[in-house]
Parts: C-alpha cells; sequence; structure tokens
C-alpha cells in the first residue's frame, strides 16, 4: 500500500505523461514517490539514472560517491556543469537534481562505500544501481546488494561497449556472471581507454528503465540476461546468465557469508597473510 | 573457417579492428587456438598461464555461457555464433 497521500493537482499535471499509461496510473506514480534508491557514483552512468529517477518522480535518491568534478567529468557527466568543476559530486549532483524536480529527496553520501559502511547504506533503500568505475566497489556492492536482499542494476561500460543485467537475490550474482575480477592492469578503465559520452547516457537511462520496472513490478527486467551494447556497430544482443550453483556468494554452499577485502580480492593489495583471496577459491 | 566470433571493443586492437572474424569448428579450444594463430595474441586474452578459461572473460555460444555448457570441451559447428564478453567495471 502507498503511503504517499494523493497526489496533488501540480504533481497530476507534472507526472501525467505516466500516469496516463495504464501500467503505471497514479498508484504506480505514487509507488515510485515513495520508493527509495541508492546509485553508487555520480559519473558516467550514475547521472542519467539519476537525472531520470529525479524527473520520474522517485522519493529518495541516494547518491553515493565521495570525488570531486574534474574537467574531463564533463565530456559525459549530465548532472555537472562548468559551474560545479572542483564541488563534491554528491553536491553538485545535488543542485543539479533539485533543479529538475524539488520533489526529490536527494541524499548526498559524500564517502566512499566501503565493507565497513556499506550495509548500513544500503539498508536504508529498497533498490541499488551500480553506476561505479572500479572492479572492487562493483564486488563489493554485488555482495552488499546480496546479502541485504535487494535488487541491483548493474550496468558497466567502457569505449564503445555497454553491459547491463539486473540481479534479483537469488537468482544470481556479479560473481556468477564474472567469479573473479582481472588481475590490475588487465583490463583499462575508461581513464586509460576512453569511454563514449553518448553512451553513458544509453546505458544509464537503459538502468533507469530497470529501476523503474522493478520498483512497479512491470514488464520483465533483464534478470537472467545480460544486455550488450555495441555503440560501434549499434548492435544490442542479450545473453544468458544463470546462478552458479557453486557461487561462493549465491550458490548452494556459500563460503563468502560478509563483506570481505575488496582490495584485497582485486589484487589491489596484498592479503595480511600473503595469500591471494583470488587463488583461493 | 565458419564460425562467427563476436570481438569486444576491447579485444579489437588483436583483430585489426574487426568486429566479427571466422574461425574454424570443433571445439572451444580448438577455436581459440585457430583464433590465436590469426590474431596472435587472443590467446592469452582468453585463457591463463595454465590454459583453463579466464574468470573475468566469459565465452557464449549463441548466447549460453560455455561454463554452463562443457567449458574448452564445448562442440562447435559451423553456422555458431560466438561471443567474447570481458567484464569492464567503467561507470
Amino acid at each position: 500500500m502507498s503511503t504517499t497521500p494523493m497526489l496533488t493537482p501540480e504533481q497530476v499535471k507534472r507526472y501525467s505523461r505516466h500516469i496516463i499509461m495504464p501500467q503505471i496510473g497514479s498508484r504506480g506514480q505514487r509507488k515510485l514517490m515513495d520508493s527509495k534508491v541508492l546509485i553508487i557514483g555520480a559519473g558516467g552512468l550514475g547521472g542519467p539514472v539519476a537525472l531520470y529517477l529525479a524527473l520520474a518522480g522517485v522519493g529518495t535518491l541516494g547518491i553515493v560517491d565521495f570525488d570531486t568534478v574534474d574537467l574531463s567529468n564533463l565530456q559525459r557527466q549530465v548532472l555537472h556543469n562548468s559551474e560545479t568543476v572542483g564541488w563534491p559530486k554528491v553536491k553538485s549532483a545535488e543542485a543539479t537534481l533539485k533543479r529538475y524536480n524539488r520533489d526529490v529527496k536527494v541524499v548526498a553520501h559524500e564517502f566512499p562505500i566501503t565493507s565497513e559502511n556499506a550495509m548500513d547504506l544500503i539498508k536504508g533503500y529498497d533498490i541499488v544501481v551500480n553506476g561505479a568505475d572500479n572492479f572492487a566497489t562493483r564486488y563489493l556492492v554485488n555482495d552488499a546488494a546480496y546479502l541485504s536482499g535487494k535488487p541491483l542494476v548493474d550496468g558497466s561500460i567502457l569505449i564503445f561497449d555497454g553491459q547491463l543485467t539486473t540481479y534479483i537475490p537469488g537468482k544470481g550474482c556479479y560473481r556468477c556472471l564474472f567469479p573473479e575480477p582481472p588481475p590490475p592492469g588487465m583490463v583499462p578503465n575508461c581513464a586509460e581507454a576512453g569511454v563514449l559520452g553518448a553512451l553513458t547516457g544509453v546505458m544509464g537511462s537503459l538502468q533507469a528503465t530497470e529501476v523503474v520496472k522493478v520498483i512497479l513490478g512491470i514488464g520483465e527486467p533483464l534478470v537472467g540476461r545480460l544486455l550488450l551494447v555495441d555503440a560501434l556497430a549499434m548492435e544490442f544482443r542479450v545473453v544468458k546468465t544463470r546462478r552458479n550453483p557453486n557461487c561462493p556468494l549465491c550458490g548452494d554452499h556459500p563460503t563468502v557469508k560478509e563483506l570481505i577485502d575488496y582490495e584485497v580480492f582485486c589484487g589491489l593489495v596484498p592479503a595480511p597473510n600473503g595469500e591471494s583471496m583470488v587463488a583461493a577459491h | 573457417m565458419s564460425v562467427t566470433v563476436r570481438i569486444p571493443g576491447p579485444l579489437r586492437r588483436f583483430t585489426n579492428g574487426m568486429e566479427k572474424v571466422q574461425a574454424q569448428e570443433g571445439n572451444l579450444a580448438k577455436l581459440i587456438a585457430d583464433l590465436d594463430s590469426q590474431y596472435p595474441g587472443m590467446k592469452e586474452r582468453l585463457l591463463d598461464d595454465q590454459g583453463a578459461m579466464r574468470y573475468f572473460v566469459n565465452v557464449y555460444l549463441n548466447g549460453e555461457d560455455v561454463r554452463f555448457l562443457q567449458g574448452l570441451d564445448t562442440a562447435i559447428k559451423t553456422g555458431d555464433e560466438v561471443s567474447i564478453v570481458p567484464a569492464v567495471a567503467g561507470g
């Protein structure tokens, strides 16, 4: 049951293009206004996700990012602009989103998400969106969302390629898709290899679409499917993903029951006991 | 030479920028060896030093993850489509 009171006349007008659709209606709109979405990263993907969810009237948008706006972000990151260079990204994001829709509560989490704070952070939200820019954070967010029982809409980009899938706890996770991270330096990041600015808009908008579908319980979210976007060929393809029964997190006999040290897992720092955690499973 | 292999953006530097290449049928191990002979460096991207499939690069046969088929022994025949999908972390 929606706890949001009846829509005001202004809200009816603002959201009329959503409300008129039978799949959403005023009940669906109030559901969106009741929901709380946590977005990891206020960058290329997090930007369009936050923007479209704010426009859609999602009640609470939490945004986690410890970074500040850099001039090199402005080729793609729609939440930020020339005037906000040097600002904390979450503050720049908040200012932008508030201009679009004052109904939306923006919670600026200006710190890195870590194994220590992730569970507490996610607890207050209904759904998590991954727009992180590194593998360690991606595995951390995956594990924390699964252990918290929250859906995770996961997108990633590099050069002209994008990937998107939605994880519902119990139906597979990021570790089922990619059991181990690449060793440091083996897969370049966007700073090293580049990324097409408009592609971040495509992928982030698709993530926002998935979030709306999951909140409303409509359509077929990308569960058990991985969408591959090739912007150069302009091809969208889907491959199957599965829950791996041997997955250390969500498999039949899990060994990962709480958050671990993801920098060690990703080989960024050595394990305290000198063993490689990557080789350990 | 009649299996189509889709090459992801990050690996196209090995294939002269080509997004689709052809390789020999047989099984996945044979296909990877053939790919590497045509485009040196591909094998190292797909297999580790022990010759096992890397955990951060997936191979799909007609949309199915070969890890859930027979891995490197998965039979591949003319007309099949193989996709290589590496983990990427950009956001």
